[in-house]
């Protein structure tokens, strides 16, 4: 009964959205105000009707109801409760519930956060989102449907993949979903301002929160997945450049370069079409990502199984919605005019540089990700492009965007001075590059590479620094807590941010440039020595687990003689799939991981024999996903900032208002 | 519409057509298969290889003594769930007798590899062993069943990855045989 | 004048040497240590390694995967390296059996000098669109500067463009 509810209650979320899309659209064109006024309460049902789906997908899990398809395959009655949870959208057809899930979410956060926006404008939001949605809706329900019976049902379900057996799957792609599909509010707004045929800074204002917020998210689940990546695989590494992942990246780099883009529409009116045109390329990258994954065009261990229907229908459905906006910009973008005059070097200057090199970043992971579909369709043959491909590009193309950001924040809005940009920051130049040439020396070894990324990083942060030091000094308030409480949450938000971006080049930098790993042979209690820790390897026990078998290793991580942790590295056989896992053991710290993993039994006797031990030590690898996290916490607290949250009249105050509160962030 | 006005909606028009090229490309991609890795060796010598009979582990069978003849390498293994589905035509291609098909014992026990010829129908001219795979490698074999065309100068002509097919054989493989023969 | 056609000069021979660097850069910096257990061999093999695709994985290195062809292709490249191939010989071999799709380095050829030179020639590119963006601007601004004060005093309550405070 239950899934039948969930399936009916799918189909009906369909028609609301059909309502949803259409009725408030034509009541924008007409002027129509009780069509408009359905938007709201068309959203919010349909959130309604898409939770009550998800609710009997989750449930029917819960309780392992394998007359579902979908249980049936990606379920076991001796998964623990949180992953039967978790299962729900483990598979193709669950995640594509979770993204319409999220969509009505956000189309339903909308409606609760839209006072103070103009009716039509609301009204196409709404709209839009809800096509959007009905795309979703219908590729659920006709090729990919999470409600489909298995008669008679399963006996036991095949169990989910032990790879997603994790907490990292709980939390990973809710978290992503969150970002990808958030992006698809600014993309209504910029669709909605393109048919109004209006854009000006307040259509900025509204927007940007919205996309902030998707940002971070987004920041949080690409971090999420990379730091499961890292303890999960078991050989250490935490980005590999796969399709699905920069499936992932791509639209965070072009929502970077939009929430900066529209700071610029918002302060000064400018960029107006290019701020349009990254919104709708944030959630096109976003709707690649899922043709992408879900369409086998690409090989990838992300890969949901694919299915030819599938990739044609969101094939369809990637040109609808974006063939249709890109048509929509072409004929309405010219029309939005030129916006503000600037300097050649001033903030805006900057900030377009910014955007440019973020862009062309993208377009770059874009170009090696597909660039074998391109070779094959032309039947020049077969190539791959990996990791050595990406990172040669990639860091030359990013590494002038992160000396920018100590720039940008120091230049005046529409005309800078560069001989006072200098006198600004020529100290903080010459601590960084100071700095950065001795350091290597100090950690160990030295090599451009490492000093290049010691530079920016300290660069960003001394130039921060600098920068609030000049804020504090130019305010005229007394005492140190009343000048910092000048600036407003804008501006925090945006220096944390940065500050993570320090820590997360940091991170990057010296676990490129100082990590190693060693695959040891070892007996029962051999010692090795690597990097000044000695590890001393105690053997493997037989164990069990709710849903597996294993053998589980003891390693003892000693520095100078004492006892520093003690590791159990895993080698894991699942009851139902007869998969292996190498489950990680990881020594955290703050300076570095040492991450040790179990290779192969070395001869017959597994248990009291020796076994090949992988090392690893990671130098300060934890940065980098801690540099995420304050990215993400720095666009939380620009969110926060007041002026989002003042009623805003629909023509705004003169630049009294707008100047005395807001700073030029 | 002046230079100007034209050269403006020309920039407004280059995300669509961007977007249109590549579209063109995913629509080609969704009838290609990335996992497909082709092979190198079309129009080269096929490897040369020297390995013991599975039938007569005392005598060998060498590329050399196959020149002058166009010949196929099938690829296969008792443990090889695949070639179950394309065996039945290889057996029905030996009995038509148009071209030889040699076997390439691909890691397998001979004993097993015996036997499963035993099961099911030998259509082997001869069947060699390759135990450690490592004529597989010179033959840039990555799964098993797959299928090699080499001509009477020994050139290898086609590969057919995976099983074979009706299609395949019918469309692709004899035709080629017919050429190569004359 | 001069100087900005210097650094327009700089920037653009930068470009081309990074462009030029890239193709050959290593894709990890060696290991500062060799702890017992792991010979010079071993840390060479494993680098070349993760250069190499495993066949018949879901996108996967010949250093990480667990299939079997990847035990027997492992074993052939320390069977090489023991004969005393270089790098470059040892992925020619495997690139004579299995095509271009065994490296995830992509080899520079005419069919991949889109991809290797692409990135470069799109931030030439976009430094080309920046510069004359904010020519365009600044050609404006002094344009506009005369009449638009008159403007502004013309249109004293239109305030939808922010003029700047602040640092």
């Amino acid at each position: 009964m239950i899934p039948e509810l969930g399936h009916f209650a799918l189909i009906l979320a369909l028609l609301v959205a059909i309502v949803q899309g259409a009725l408030p659209l034509a009541g924008a064109a007409y002027g129509e105000p009780r069509l408009m006024a359905l938007s709201k309460p068309a959203a919010r049902a349909q959130f309604l009707l898409v939770v009550t789906a998800f609710a009997c997908l989750a449930a029917s899990f819960v309780a392992n109801d394998f007359s579902v398809q979908n249980v049936a395959t990606n379920s076991n009655s001796e998964l623990p409760l949180h992953y039967r949870l978790a299962a729900t959208w483990g598979s193709h057809e669950g995640s594509l519930l979770l993204w319409t899930l999220m969509l009505a979410g956000w189309t339903f956060a909308v409606t609760l956060f839209s006072r103070n926006l103009p009716s039509v404008l609301l009204a196409r939001v709404i709209a839009v989102m809800g096509w959007v949605s009905v795309g979703f809706l219908l590729f659920l329900l006709f090729t990919s449907n999470p409600f489909d019976r298995l008669l008679p049902p399963a006996p036991e379900g095949r169990d989910l993949n032990p790879l997603l057996q994790d907490p990292g799957m709980v939390i990973h792609p809710p978290m992503l979903y969150m970002g990808y599909v958030g992006f698809s509010v600014a993309f209504a707004f910029a669709i909605a301002a393109l048919l109004g045929g209006r854009l000006d800074a307040t259509w900025a204002r509204w927007s940007r929160p919205w996309t902030t917020v998707a940002w971070a998210f987004l920041t949080i689940g690409i971090a999420l997945g990379s730091g499961w990546a890292y303890y999960t695989l078991g050989w250490g590494g935490w980005w590999f450049w796969d399709p699905v992942e920069n499936a992932s990246f791509m639209p965070w780099l072009t929502g970077t370069a939009l929430i900066h883009s529209l700071a610029v529409t918002e302060k000064r009116g400018a960029f107006k079409s290019w701020t349009v045109l990254l919104a709708i390329l944030a959630f096109s990258l976003s709707l690649l990502g899922t043709f992408l994954v879900r369409s086998g065009v690409l090989t990838s261990v992300h890969a949901f199984a694919t299915d030819p229907a599938r990739g044609v229908f969101i094939l369809v459905f990637l040109v609808l919605v974006v063939g249709g906006s890109l048509l929509l910009f072409a004929w309405r973008a010219g029309k939005v005019g030129l916006g503000g005059i600037f300097g050649v070097v001033s903030r805006e200057s900057t900030l377009l540089a910014n955007n440019i090199l973020l862009i062309v970043a993208m377009a770059s992971v874009l170009l090696g990700t597909l660039y074998p579909l391109f070779l094959d369709a032309l039947n020049l043959g077969k190539i791959s492009v990996g990791p050595p491909y990406f990172d040669a590009v990639f860091y030359p193309l990013l590494a002038p965007a992160a000396f920018l950001m100590g720039i940008g924040p120091m230049a005046r809005w529409r005309n800078a001075s560069l001989p006072d940009l200098w006198t600004r920051l020529k100290w903080a130049l010459g601590i960084a590059v100071a700095a950065a040439v001795i350091l290597p020396f100090i950690l160990g070894r030295w090599s451009p590479l490492i000093a290049a990324g010691l530079f920016l990083a300290l660069w960003i942060v001394v130039s921060s620094v600098v920068n609030l030091r000049a804020r504090l000094a130019a305010s005229h308030r007394l005492g140190l807590v009343a000048k910092l409480g000048a600036n407003s949450a804008s501006y925090y938000g945006m220096l944390l941010a940065h500050l993570g971006v320090a820590v997360f080049i940091v991170g990057v930098t010296l676990v490129k440039g100082y990590e190693s790993e060693q695959d040891v042979p070892l007996d029962v209690g051999q010692t090795t020595e690597v990097g000044g820790y000695a590890f001393k390897f105690l053997g493997v026990v037989p164990g069990r687990g709710p849903n597996y078998r294993a053998l589980t290793g003891t390693v003892e991580v000693r520095k100078d003689g004492r006892l520093l942790e003690t590791l159990t590295p895993e080698k894991r056989i699942y009851n139902a799939s007869g998969q292996t896992m190498t489950i990680a053991a990881i020594d955290i710290g703050l300076l570095g991981d040492r991450y040790v993993s179990l290779g192969e039994p070395l001869v017959a006797d597994a248990i009291n024999g020796a076994w090949g031990v992988r090392i690893y030590l990671k130098p300060f690898i934890d940065w980098i996903w801690m540099g995420a996290f304050l990215m993400a916490l720095g666009g939380f607290i620009a969110v926060c900032d007041r002026r989002y949250r003042l009623a805003i009249r629909r023509r705004t105050a003169p630049s009294a208002a707008a100047g005395a509160g807001a700073s030029a962030d | 519409m002046s230079k100007e006005q034209a050269l403006k909606s020309f920039r407004w028009s280059l995300p669509l057509a961007i977007f249109v090229i590549l579209v063109a490309f995913l629509w080609v991609g969704l009838s290609r298969d990335p996992r497909e890795v082709p092979s190198p060796l079309i129009g080269k010598p096929a490897p040369a290889f020297q390995l013991a009979k599975l039938h007569a582990p005392k005598e060998t069978l060498a590329t050399a003594d196959l020149k002058g003849t166009v010949w196929l390498l099938n690829v296969w293994a008792s443990w090889c769930v695949s070639c179950r589905v394309e065996h039945p035509l290889l057996v029905e291609l030996a009995k038509a007798n148009i071209v030889p098909v040699y076997g390439l014992d691909y890691k397998d026990n001979p004993d097993d590899g015996r036997a499963w010829l035993a099961q099911h129908g030998d259509p082997y001219t001869a069947s060699i062993v390759d135990r450690d795979g490592r004529v597989g490698i010179d033959y840039g074999v990555y799964g098993v069943p797959e299928t090699f065309l080499i001509d009477k100068a020994g050139i290898v002509r086609y590969k057919q990855i995976g099983p074979l097919t009706p299609e395949a054989l019918k469309q692709k493989i004899l035709p080629m045989v017919r050429e190569l023969q004359k | 004048m001069i100087a900005r056609a210097a650094i327009a000069a700089i920037a653009a021979l930068l470009l081309a040497a990074a462009a030029a660097a890239a193709t050959k850069m290593d894709p990890v910096p060696p290991s500062g240590e060799n702890a017992t257990g792991m010979s010079a061999l071993d840390v060479r093999l494993k680098r070349l390694e993760t250069e190499l695709r495993c066949l018949v994985c879901q996108n996967q290195t010949l250093a990480d995967s667990n299939a079997g062809l990847a035990d027997d292709l492992r074993r052939e490249v320390r069977a090489l390296a023991l004969a005393g191939k270089s790098d470059d010989d040892i992925k020619g071999y495997l690139v004579a059996r299995y095509g271009d799709f065994v490296l995830y380095k992509p080899p520079v050829k005419p069919i991949t000098w889109i991809l290797w030179f692409g990135p470069f020639a799109l931030l030439a590119g976009g430094g080309a669109i920046w510069w004359v963006v904010l020519r365009r601007r600044a050609r404006a601004a002094t344009a506009g500067d005369a009449a638009g004060e008159a403007r502004a005093r013309a249109l004293m309550d239109d305030s939808d463009h922010d003029n700047g405070s602040g640092p």
